[in-house]
């Protein structure tokens, strides 16, 4: 009898694996995107794919855990041992670089750039962010914005307080003093995953920098033992003075939530944070506002999120159907409005959007793009990663000095710095 | 003839032989490997095996790290608090286990239960007891304490448990004293206090495998030894004291060794119940060697990280494997 189980077991088994090798039937697709908006977002993208192409089956291999924090190890112990998905999420600039492209884990996608006419409508600079040679890797679904800071607007309120179209970083100072002498939390953080207090960290750089010293940073010209960046390190460590106490027992989300019931003021965070709010009922421009975070204005620190094709992916050609359809106008449109960003496409129907990303369309359009450290796009993994343990030192020990000369010469170990 | 007698002889080494092939490549040709990544420049996703100059530069990075010396410490204190909590923990459910109370099948079962789950699992419900705003502090409130302590002038009761970065008991000073080189380190030689609820959740945990192996112990001891001191007058007391617990000596080096290496290796319970923790106040070399590997794609400090933990393991293994192998023997 146990004879008869064991062989069916196999036969089973040996079903399976024929069904797998048989390609072009299913689509595997790599992300980090399972919390509420993400997910749904995500789903808004497969359910275009999947009314085009009912008989595919999709696979959503997502692993949770903010900016991939998570998912990445995977996907690399994935690429490295030679069964990769047919599809990943990644951002642009040195990730796709040095982790995708450079290795050759990643396919040209030159092909449907020309023959889905992309190349007139994503701008030259973007385009550019994802290509080397002249060959696009990435399909771009989405632009976040990193340095945005957002605020509630009915405690601020409450306290007689109103935030005009900018507002600098000394007067955010008085705001938060007074704020804290009547018993309010100022600034909001949730930094279990350390990322998010980075945010922060990045947002204060280019804020005290400037884009082109910023820029600077990440090609060598600008030292990190520049006064300038020992200027922001203090001024980080002057917020972190005014956030909530349980910001290390928090994820970047429930920050979120409770900078919505009012439980702290300020949140400098990206805008996923707007979907959040949105979910948890505010009200944009009445219950919560924002301006660029103090400093930045006319710069967007900019997130990408775009999907790669696979070299020699399992199912190619079903893969580029999927790709295609993520580049088509509508889908953009569907996926940004519930993910809370705007589109990699410039012909996106801006009457469709919010107050909020109709300011972001304007500031990415007029504004200069620059690339974030903390979502890989500036740097190497190997700084990213010292960039964080420095963090995790500096949120406790606040010692400047220390925190630039370990970034100076992380930097140079890593091959960019000067 | 010749044949088949060279085959009776050596069968032994023939029947190891495939083990022996097995262990060679995948335990010690891995280690070796390891060792070669260690010594290499290979620090991105592209393989690069060209040997660092100075060859052992790696090392010397990850030494002066501030966070790897975080990690020694961490593992040391760690190692120290779980052994001290699970140990005595152990033995005292064992003492109590065997004095044949009533339900002493239940309490069993229930006090080794814990040993079944996956460190995963511990770790994601401790970390729900020790969050600050929602977990165990409510019942400071709920039972009055935190009421009473304020009604004396007193502030609330409130710690941040895995988001406390504060070390107590500091001996930097004390090390700069007798060491000159003491005075650099860059992290504070403490206990840190996050890392307290984390061996509390692993005692947790692992206490009821200590119980079963001194349970075991104590089945061993005859009772009419127990007899024989108790007509010598021995209290309860002197009995556990003088009498039985020194017989269950080799249980306790047993359970000690097998505990030191749980606590060497660990990893899943501390990612996730605290994560690196608040200035690395919870991280562990295994953490570390975890990120710089598959986070960093620094290859080459991943595996010196690795095979100083397993310089570390073998300081305790060691030993203990020629000790018994020579109590064997004689």
């Amino acid at each position: 009898m146990r004879f008869w189980y064991l062989l069916l077991i196999l036969l089973l088994s040996a079903c399976q694996t024929e069904d797998q090798t048989d390609s072009n039937h299913q689509i595997e697709i790599f992300t980090w995107w399972t919390s509420g908006s993400e997910a749904a977002a995500l789903q808004s993208v497969i359910d275009a794919y999947q009314t085009q192409y009912p008989d595919v089956k999709v696979i959503n291999a997502s692993i949770a855990g903010g900016g991939g924090s998570a998912a990445r190890p995977v996907l690399q112990t994935r690429l490295v041992g030679g069964i990769p998905p047919d599809t990943w999420q990644t951002h642009h600039g040195a990730e796709l670089m040095g982790q995708y492209i450079n290795p050759g884990f990643v396919t040209s996608m030159k092909d449907l750039y020309e023959s889905e006419g992309w190349y007139e409508v994503f701008s030259p600079s973007l385009i550019n962010m994802v290509s080397k040679d002249d060959e696009p890797y990435l399909i771009v679904l989405n632009l976040h914005r990193s340095n945005t800071l957002w605020f509630n607007k009915l405690v601020l309120s409450e306290h007689g307080i109103v935030i005009g179209e900018t507002l600098s970083i000394e007067t955010l100072f008085e705001i938060a003093e007074q704020l804290s002498r009547a018993g309010v939390t100022p600034m909001c953080m949730g930094d279990t995953g350390i990322w998010a207090t980075g945010i922060m960290f990045e947002n204060t750089l280019l804020g005290t920098l400037g884009p082109d010293r910023y820029l600077g940073l990440w090609n060598g010209s600008t030292h990190f033992m520049d006064p300038a960046v020992m200027q922001a390190i203090t001024t980080y460590g002057r917020l972190l003075d005014y956030l909530n106490n349980d910001h290390a027992a928090l994820s970047w989300d429930q920050a979120a939530d409770k900078m919505a019931r009012g439980d702290c003021v300020f949140y400098s965070m990206g805008d996923w944070a707007y979907g959040e709010f949105k979910r948890d009922g505010l009200v944009e421009n009445i219950d919560f506002g924002w301006v660029a975070h103090p400093g930045s204005e006319g710069t967007h620190l900019m997130v990408t999120d775009g999907f790669t094709l696979a070299k020699d992916a399992p199912n190619a050609d079903v893969t580029r159907d999927m790709l295609r359809i993520m580049g088509e106008r509508e889908v953009q449109e569907n996926f940004n409005l519930i993910k809370g960003s705007i589109c990699a496409r410039t012909d996106c129907d801006r009457s469709r959007f919010g107050p909020y990303l109709q300011w972001a369309m304007d500031e990415y359009a007029n504004g200069v793009a620059v690339p974030t450290v903390i979502h890989g796009s500036a740097a190497p993994a190997d700084f990213q990663q010292a960039l964080n343990d420095a963090l995790t030192d500096f949120v406790v020990r606040r010692d400047v000095a220390s925190f630039a000369e370990t970034l100076a010469r992380e930097a140079q170990m890593s091959g960019f710095g000067s | 003839m010749i044949h088949q007698h060279w085959i009776s002889r050596h069968s032994g080494v023939l029947i190891l032989l495939p083990s022996l092939i097995l262990t060679a490549i995948f335990v010690y040709g891995f280690i070796g490997s390891s060792f070669f990544i260690s010594l290499t420049n290979w620090r991105t996703l592209s393989v690069d095996l060209s040997l660092r100059d100075p060859l052992w530069q790696t090392y010397a990075d990850l030494l002066s790290m501030p966070r790897f010396q975080a990690d020694l410490r961490n593992t040391f204190v760690f190692t120290t608090l779980f052994i001290l909590f699970a140990v005595s923990l152990g033995l005292g459910l064992a003492i109590l286990l065997d004095r044949q109370l009533a339900g002493k099948g239940f309490f069993r079962n229930t006090f080794l239960f814990p040993y079944a789950l996956s460190f995963i699992v511990t770790g994601v419900v401790w970390r729900w007891i020790f969050n600050p705003e929602t977990g165990i502090n409510l019942f400071f409130d709920f039972l009055g304490i935190n009421q009473a302590l304020e009604s004396s002038g007193m502030s609330p009761l409130s710690p941040g448990w895995t988001t406390d970065p504060s070390v107590v008991f500091s001996v930097n000073h004390i090390l700069s004293q007798v060491w000159p080189a003491g005075g650099d380190f860059q992290i504070e030689w403490g206990i840190p206090v996050a890392l307290i609820p984390v061996a509390i959740a692993a005692t947790w945990q692992l206490s009821g495998f200590v119980m079963a192996m001194y349970l075991g112990g104590l089945g061993g001891i005859r009772p009419q030894i127990r007899d024989a001191a108790r007509i010598d007058g021995a209290s309860e007391f002197r009995l556990y004291r003088s009498v039985i617990i020194p017989m269950l000596n080799p249980i306790t080096i047993s359970t000690v060794i097998i505990l030191i290496h749980v606590s060497l290796k660990i990893f899943d319970l501390v990612f996730a119940m605290s994560g690196v923790g608040p200035g690395f106040a919870t991280d562990v070399p295994a953490i570390f060697v975890f990120e710089m590997m598959f986070k960093a794609a620094r290859y080459n400090l991943g595996t010196s990280a690795s095979v100083v933990m397993l310089i570390l393991s073998s300081l305790v293994i060691v030993p203990y494997l020629m000790h018994s192998l020579k109590t064997r023997e004689t």
